[in-house]
């Protein structure tokens, strides 16, 4: 029996580990932030170090809470920490703290936009727990076991981490990256964490498996791991859904296994099989006492939750009366939407011109020059002035974009870039009159065919004004005048 | 006035120096001075701090004269358990896998030690990682007790009873998990306490099983005890399991009496199990307590028969755990080779623990492991829970509870080494109190009539009630008249 395509269903589940932004790190004052000299961000607890004791930051446990409520998740009424027991030269105590049978949060949900229309993604769990240190392997294939030697930063250990997982309720590698994005957008707009999937500070692991539509078992299950950015989720799991149901097709048996994505290849290769799973040896952690979040601090803390994602959607919609595409667009990130909202406070007009300003112009100057929104100089109230000297009819759209490039260089005031480059409109009908008049002497055969009904050729001679005038006189002055004065 | 530097009690130090009668330099020196002439039989030290004792003292001797004092103990020597880390300090917890590693922190105990203005005479030998009840299981020889130096000092904190025993330093801190204050203490007529669960803080207390440890004072008096559990104990927000409040002085009101109150006397450990000597002493004691006005009744604790067995199913399972670390990646022993990190982790690990550790860290990797967490871990917390019922039950009709500490005195070195049960079983009076994470106390009552060796009266508090403890104990020590006595000092000198 032959495959193809429909033959096969894809199901997918993703862990995601994401880590928290909090001043100090999850069970002792050191400081948390990314990178820095290594092994500078340590003290006796995050180095687990014989006789300290860890003492969890109650900030990090507010921010796992925040993320439940965002996920519109069930907060536990009593939950614990446990130890999950295996050695690894970046454990600092050869066991991580983590939650196990209680966590925190439990049974969410988050809405996407699926291959076919809103979809539902469930949440299992949302758990909080400690981050490891760093290996680099030096030597040998880059992987433990072979290296000549490795070095260990401990500045990452004891980063408060907080663990999601879903459901395998995710049918295509598309939906996973939908998923991830609107994950990434929500935490964003918490203010719980940096979200950059390239620094590690957002991590997605997905489970992966196909089989034959009809079949009741699940097929085997293949972690995949070494996603760095959303693109490359998409990438990964695209490669293992068609690998998979390559394999299926030819006749072979998939293994349960673990399969690391290699960035530059676009493809999966396998890791160590999993042969069952690990003995963590977990049991509550005895440094720690149960802890009972309460649904007076559960409740302060719902009420401190930002709109989120999809409310702001529903109000751009609303409020801006903008289109699916643009909201999109917009909200993707956080930063992107904020900056929009700055600028539409202070435009007087439709805010959708402001939107084509954003996606289409300043968004080709950021691509070109490779920078990230929060990174260029203008300022959202500055893009706002500059599409009200296009209303105004002080500049022409044309000349707007010119002002947008000198705004983007140098970061000055649209006004000002606008009268330094002398690219002010020239609207004055007295002023136009001169020339409209020399214009008309100059072409009389155009004039006279104008008068005689030819409007076409109206054009023609409004081309010969602007050019008179180095492109500075307002066309549809220009326009009105003509017809004026050749009206009999 | 002169005061006796080697045999005093530290309130009694405390007395000289605020007197002027002594120096902390003198007591100081003079504890220096007895340890360089009985630890060569003792092994009591694991390391040595003279020098930096003797700066700490002439600091506090400097105080004293400017009048800005740290603490009433200030210029009290002291020396500690080599399981507290002490920064600059080596800390081994008398095992090869933490050789050469100094820690770059004090333990709170110890930090609290430091403010007090205690001078620190160094580190003193234990069973490796507090795992035993002789000190024969230390990496580095065992301790000999002063009172028969072929018999064990008790353990695990045997290194400091020993040396506190022979009078080479007025007090030491030991730390408990299963009994190792009490224990040696009573093996060597010492006091010993193991303060209520969470009263003391356990930062730098390096965790052999963290929900069972605390550290404990180990003195010649109850008094002792009492005001050197008064300087560390209280709130530490380095330890998420500390009490949460200020400690109250243990010393106030600790001479009031006992008339009226009731204490109890355990059913279940009467009859077998006592060496004879033990077991008239300690019946000599109840008479005591009652001729002080105490109202004695039985009280039953059914389940205390269990307390080692779920003992050694939840102290070794922890243990398995928080010894985990001992890897060779950043400090202490390594292997000398390996072919990689799993091998460098295994050798280092084999050849870095002793066998008393690696029969405990087995132990609990395997109630711990999938598919028997029930049946062993699980049941042993089942225990656990009826233990601190069954002594709730207890305390509805009696204040405090008393039974022997240790069901043999002084036992002969080797004697138990080759038969781990036999060794267990040593702490079976000891071991449901730290299940518990009650308060008790272990008070001398002189020697056994059998072979004139300490025998300890255990006094078992409520939670959080040490103020009653120290009283029972205190009306106790006075009127049986045997501590501070030539009675209560080892022969040591005598058979040197």
């Amino acid at each position: 029996m032959s495959g193809g395509a429909d033959a096969y269903e894809t199901t997918i589940g993703l862990e995601i580990h994401v880590e928290m932004a909090t001043n100090s790190k999850m069970f002792c004052g050191c400081p948390v932030a990314f990178g820095g000299e290594p092994n500078t961000r340590t003290c006796p607890v995050c180095l687990g170090l014989p006789g300290s004791l860890p003492v969890p930051n109650e900030k990090a446990v507010e921010s796992t809470i925040k993320i439940g409520l965002a996920l519109d998740c069930r907060i536990a009424e009593r939950s614990l920490f446990h130890r999950k027991n295996y050695f690894y030269p970046d454990m600092p105590k050869n066991y991580q703290i983590s939650q196990y049978d209680i966590p925190l949060c439990l049974q969410g949900a988050v809405d996407i936009s699926g291959d076919f229309g809103s979809t539902r993604v469930g949440i299992t769990r949302v758990h909080l727990e400690e981050d490891t240190g760093k290996s680099v392997h030096v030597g040998g294939s880059g992987r433990i076991g072979d290296s000549e030697y490795s070095l260990e930063d401990f500045n990452r250990a004891g980063t408060p981490l907080v663990e999601i997982v879903t459901e395998p309720d995710i049918h295509s590698a598309d939906e996973a990256r939908e998923f991830v994005s609107e994950l990434r957008a929500l935490l964003e707009n918490l203010g719980v964490s940096d979200v950059r999937m390239e620094e590690g500070s957002l991590r997605v692991d997905a489970n992966v498996s196909v089989r034959r539509i009809g079949e009741k078992e699940f097929g085997a299950k293949v972690e995949v791991k070494n996603m760095n950015s959303i693109r490359s989720v998409g990438r990964a799991l695209e490669y293992e859904e068609k690998r998979q149901r390559e394999a299926l097709d030819a006749g072979q048996t998939l293994v349960q296994e673990t399969r690391h994505f290699d960035e530059k290849a676009g493809t999966t290769s396998s890791g160590r099989l999993k042969e069952g799973s690990s003995d963590y040896r977990y049991f509550p952690e005895p440094d720690l006492v149960p802890f009972t979040p309460g649904d007076e601090w559960v409740e302060t803390i719902r009420a401190t939750l930002p709109e989120t994602p999809a409310e702001r959607r529903e109000r751009f919609a609303a409020h801006y009366g903008l289109g699916e595409y643009d909201i999109g667009v917009l909200t993707s990130s956080k930063a992107t939407a904020d900056w929009f909202e700055a600028a539409a406070e202070v435009y007087t007009g439709e805010a959708k011109k402001v939107v084509n300003w954003i996606t289409a112009d300043l968004f080709g100057l950021l691509n070109e020059a490779g920078q990230e929104l929060h990174e260029t100089k203008i300022r959202p109230q500055q893009l706002a002035r500059l599409v009200g000297l296009v209303d105004e009819g002080t500049i022409s759209g044309k000349q707007a974009k010119l002002v947008l490039e000198e705004m983007f260089t140098s970061g000055e005031d649209a006004d000002e870039v606008a009268s330094k480059k002398g690219l002010s409109q020239v609207s004055d009908e007295n002023l136009l009159a001169a020339a409209v008049d020399e214009v008309i002497a100059e072409n009389a055969d155009a004039a006279d065919k104008v008068r005689g009904g030819q409007l076409n050729t109206i054009g023609f001679l409004v081309g010969q004004v602007m050019k008179k005038t180095r492109g500075q006189a307002n066309p549809q002055i220009v326009n009105d005048l003509l017809r004026s004065k050749l009206s009999s | 006035m002169s005061v006796d530097l080697t045999w005093s009690s530290a309130v009694a130090l405390a007395d000289a120096l605020a007197a002027g009668d002594a120096t902390s330099v003198d007591m100081t020196q003079a504890c220096i001075d007895r340890a360089d002439a009985v630890d060569d039989r003792l092994h009591a030290y694991l390391h040595r701090t003279n020098e930096r004792a003797l700066e700490q003292a002439r600091a506090a001797d400097d105080r004293r004269k400017n009048g800005n004092l740290l603490s009433r103990f200030d210029g009290v020597p002291i020396a500690y358990k080599d399981i507290f880390a002490t920064k600059d300090v080596p800390t081994t917890c008398a095992s090869r896998i933490l050789e050469g590693w100094i820690p770059p922190y004090d333990a709170t105990v110890v930090a609290r030690g430091h403010a007090a203005g205690l001078p620190m005479l160094g580190k003193l030998n234990l069973d490796e990682f507090a795992m035993g009840s002789s000190t024969e299981n230390s990496g580095f020889g065992t301790s000999h007790n002063p009172w028969d130096l072929e018999r064990v000092p008790g353990g695990s904190s045997g290194g400091s009873t020993a040396l506190v025993a022979a009078g080479g330093v007025p007090w030491a801190w030991g730390t408990e998990t299963g009994g190792s204050v009490r224990q040696p203490a009573s093996l060597c007529g010492l006091v010993g306490v193991k303060p209520t669960y969470g009263l003391v803080s356990r930062y730098g207390l390096v965790a052999f099983a963290s929900s069972l440890d605390q550290a404990g004072p180990i003195t010649r008096t109850v008094s002792d005890a009492a005001a050197l559990l008064g300087i560390a104990a209280g709130h530490d927000p380095m330890d998420a399991t500390s009490y949460p409040r200020a400690a109250p002085d243990y010393l106030d009101g600790i001479d009031s009496g006992i008339e009226g109150m009731r204490i109890g006397i355990v059913k279940e450990f009467a009859g077998e199990g006592s060496q004879p000597g033990v077991r008239a002493g300690i019946e000599d004691a109840y008479r005591v307590l009652e001729k002080l006005g105490a109202e004695l009744e039985e009280v039953s604790l059914p389940s205390f028969e269990y307390g080692i067995s779920a003992y050694y199913l939840i102290a070794p399972a922890e243990a398995s755990s928080n010894l985990a670390r001992f890897d060779g990646v950043r400090y202490g022993y390594r292997t000398a080779e390996a072919k990689d990190v799993v091998e460098m982790m295994s050798k280092t690990r084999d050849e870095g623990f002793g066998d008393e550790v690696k029969r405990r860290i087995m132990l609990g990797t395997y109630a711990l492991s999938a598919g028997y967490y029930d049946a062993y871990y699980g049941k042993a917390q089942k225990i656990r829970t009826l233990i601190i019922q069954d002594l709730a039950k207890a305390y509805e009709s009696v204040d405090l509870i008393v039974c022997p500490t240790t069901p043999s005195t002084a036992f002969k070195i080797g004697e138990k080494s080759a038969d781990p049960l036999a060794m267990y079983l040593s702490d079976i009076f000891t071991v449901p109190v730290n299940l518990a994470g009650n308060a008790a106390i272990s008070v001398p009552c002189g020697v056994s009539a059998d072979d004139g060796l300490p025998v300890g009266l255990q006094i078992i508090a409520k939670s959080l009630d040490e103020a009653t403890m120290f009283k029972a104990a205190f009306a106790f020590e006075q009127s049986l008249g045997w501590a501070g006595t030539d009675a209560s000092r080892p022969p040591l000198d005598g058979a040197a």
